[in-house]
């Protein structure tokens, strides 16, 4: 059989359920797909992408799984003597050590108690995961440390690149039409601070937009419109980055 | 709730062994695919019990009792008696086999075997009817497996058999709505002898009758019940892996065939 | 109290059954996705007289530690009753049946979940049976494929499954609860279509060796019609997120 036979059943950007038929024939099988001899398949529900040859599918939905590098904002939930527990949102509890934290080896645990405490929201980076440990944080950098004030959300991991945008564009964009600040953690949580609680209302109902309508088309427009007609002006709030 | 079980003890090493042996179609024992190991089956062992078997298959060991006392029908079927099958995976069969009541492998297991006794209708339960709507016998087969070394479904289904096949109750007599028990007694009345066949499914194939180190490679395990008439009278799948229609319905060919051998010895000691 | 009665006749003088369907005939099937709010992932089907809700919470973090498997998520699954959905009510302890269902429910989604992509974690899929009418565990498990795809897990396909059986010793399929107790044999199976895989199978009752082949295929057919409703129903929910345009207005789905 001649290398050159290519069927593509599903199109490019369309929706797709676990185990179904995209293509036959000599195409690659690329993330969240599977090949079994001539045919790839979907492993989970999304959108259909094919570059070249390459099949991938976007999912819809799935849970964050730590990558080194991540911007995280978690929760602490627990203290230790070594360092706490903090919730961020993955089916793999994260640990922030202590020495991670601090600029010496070792701490006791009233100074630890007193660093941060259950209940804490943190920004923090993964420095380390693989799938045999949990993920270790840092807050060493600029910007990481204990969050103390705006307002926190949840959206599924998997829209975390639609709200950033291409090179950040969307987001860019969210900050200057709503003067407020937005720090986006891959782990699907949303930290917004801004000057008046109305505004932090308005940027909390877009970027539930965003979630709900990644996948569309238009949805620059639309959120630039959500803004304008919401918005109560008010100034940048200084500080913390993206 | 169900939950995925730990893999088993056993070393890659080993498990790998068995594959390999599989892909030549080959066994770590050097038997045939469709062969079982050696049976033996001893009945009239526990004379408390209305009848007793003890099975050895390998060196799987089971030992079943069964015990005829009075009761009650259930509504919707006065007329007839009770069969229950319970199944004990005795901690001293197996080091991870734990006191406490049972599990779902030893619910699934006593399913499986009462399944295929009820749905061959083996026990004759029309004629365990003493006073309808009122007063039956229960027949209670309980499996005891006493060491295990795979291939607890068909060890225990053969026992259950060879139990019931040689159990006995008392003869009685109504006397005013009373009942009253003679010293003597007549055997139970069991109608057919329902063979089950269990197949492990080890890299590409199946193996009859696999030994622990099969079930602990294996992907996954299909037991074929078959009658005496070779009716198909009972089937369950079980384990994480998948079979495919063809090699069921091979399967059911072999069960079929094997289950007549079976039944011929399993007759045999239980006359 | 119990106001069940023995059939006259499961198969009438024109071959058909007692609802009106012939032997190949499934009843009308409705499948919903994403129908909770704090489940992962959520499904509830309708099929006759059936309606079963399943819930499904991960990949997340496992208790009891012990349970961790370190290259793979553990899958639990429980399958159960509600004490109003039979005729006469059911005691709501789990009983053995239960209790066994849950296990073949288990190991008949297991192959197609790539639980390798999740080590050290639990996908917890919880089936609650609101009303039962025969055929439950295969209804249980084709709600429970669309809410495990719904929670965005990996799977190589999505698991389908029906019934078949004998009844007025005709060879049938999705057989209703009067069938299954009055029948001849009972045969539910549940099937991954594009791989052809069979990852449920259990029997109830006589069959002929040729009987048992007809209703494995007549099931396997049924398998794969049920998978065309159940992407059906994937598309319906999420239609709408992928482009801009009105989903279509129905989801229903029936023969």
């Amino acid at each position: 059989m001649s290398g050159a036979s290519l069927t593509m059943y599903a199109q490019k950007k369309q929706l797709v359920t676990p185990g179904e038929l995209l293509a036959q024939g000599d195409y690659y099988p690329d993330l969240n797909t599977f090949k079994i001899g001539n045919s790839v398949y979907s492993t989970i529900l999304g959108i259909s992408d094919l570059r070249e040859n390459r099949l991938s599918v976007v999912p819809l939905k799935h849970c964050y799984i730590p990558s080194v590098g991540d911007l995280v904002i978690g929760t602490i939930v627990d203290i230790g003597m070594s360092g706490w527990s903090v919730d961020i949102n993955s089916p793999y509890p994260a640990l922030l050590l202590a020495t991670e934290v601090l600029n010496r080896q070792h701490s006791q645990r009233t100074e630890t108690d007193r660093i941060f405490s259950v209940g804490d929201l943190v920004k923090a980076k993964v420095i380390a995961f693989d799938r045999t440990r949990d993920p270790l944080l840092t807050v060493k950098d600029r910007g990481l440390g204990k969050v103390t004030h705006g307002r926190v959300m949840k959206i599924s991991a998997s829209k975390i690149p639609s709200l950033i945008g291409k090179e950040g564009s969307m987001i860019s964009m969210l900050k200057k039409e709503s003067s407020c600040s937005l720090s986006v953690g891959q782990n699907g949580i949303v930290l917004v601070t801004c000057e008046s609680p109305e505004n932090e209302e308005l940027v909390m109902d877009v970027v539930k937009m965003i979630e709900r309508e990644a996948h569309t088309h238009g949805l620059t427009d639309r959120v630039l419109d959500m803004i304008k007609k919401g918005r109560k002006g008010g100034k940048v709030v200084e500080g913390e980055g993206p | 709730m169900s939950a995925t079980p730990k893999t088993s003890g056993m070393a890659k090493l080993e498990r790998d062994a068995v594959l390999e042996l599989a892909s030549k179609n080959r066994r770590l024992d050097g038997r045939a695919l469709t062969d079982y190991r050696k049976i033996k089956i001893e009945t009239g062992i526990i004379e408390k019990a209305n009848g007793s078997a003890q099975v050895t298959l390998g060196k799987t060991k089971v030992m079943v009792g069964v015990k005829v006392q009075m009761g009650s029908p259930f509504p919707d079927t006065p007329n007839e008696g009770v069969q229950t099958v319970n199944v004990e995976l005795t901690p001293l069969a197996y080091p991870t086999f734990e006191t406490g009541p049972p599990g779902e492998n030893a619910i699934e297991l006593a399913r499986i075997v009462d399944r295929n006794l009820r749905e061959s209708k083996a026990i004759d339960v029309t004629k365990l009817c003493i006073t309808p709507g009122n007063k039956v016998f229960v027949v209670f087969v309980d499996i005891n497996v006493l060491d295990h070394d795979g291939n607890l479904i068909d060890a225990s289904t053969y026992a259950a058999l060879a139990a019931l096949m040689t159990g006995k109750f008392p003869e009685y007599e109504l006397k005013d709505g009373e009942v009253i028990f003679k010293d003597s007694f007549q055997p139970l009345p069991i109608n057919n002898h329902p063979v089950p066949v269990t197949f492990a499914k080890v890299g590409k194939i199946l193996v009859a009758d696999p030994c622990l180190k099969e079930e602990e490679a294996m992907s996954a395990r299909l037991t074929v019940g078959i009658d005496k008439d070779d009716f198909v009278c009972a089937m369950q799948k079980g384990g994480i892996g998948e079979l495919d229609s063809n090699e069921i319905k091979a399967a059911v060919e072999t069960a079929i065939n094997k289950s007549r051998e079976l039944r011929g010895i399993i007759t045999e000691a239980s006359k | 109290m119990s106001k069940e009665k023995a059939p006259e006749r499961l198969i009438d003088d024109s071959g058909l059954r007692i609802d009106g369907r012939r032997p190949e005939d499934l009843r009308p099937i409705k499948l919903e996705v994403g129908v909770l709010e704090n489940a992962d992932g959520s499904a509830f089907i309708q099929q006759g007289k059936n309606k079963i809700l399943v819930g499904v919470f991960g990949p997340r973090e496992i208790h009891p530690k012990h349970m961790v498997l370190p290259d793979r998520a553990v899958i639990r699954c429980r399958y159960r009753m509600a004490p109003f959905s039979t005729e006469e009510r059911k005691n709501p302890a789990p009983s053995r049946r239960e209790i066994e269902i849950s296990k073949v429910i288990r190991e008949a989604l297991e192959p197609a979940v790539m639980s390798e992509y999740y080590p050290r974690t639990v996908i917890d899929i919880f089936i609650e049976a609101l009303q039962c009418d025969g055929g439950t565990r295969c209804a249980g498990i084709v709600a429970a494929s669309l809410a495990l795809a719904d929670a965005g897990i990996s799977m190589k396909e999505l698991v389908s499954a029906c019934s078949a059986g004998k009844v007025g010793g005709q060879v049938v399929v999705d057989l209703c609860d009067l069938e299954d107790k009055y029948g001849e044999a009972d045969l539910p199976v549940a099937l991954m279509p594009n791989l052809s895989a069979v990852t449920l199978i259990q029997m109830d009752g006589k069959l002929s060796r040729e009987e048992f082949e007809k209703a494995l295929d007549m099931a396997s057919e049924a398998c794969r019609q049920i998978r065309n409703f159940q992407a059906e129903a994937l598309r319906h929910k999420y239609q709408g997120m992928v482009d801009t345009e009105e989903p279509p207005a129905t989801g229903e789905a029936s023969k």
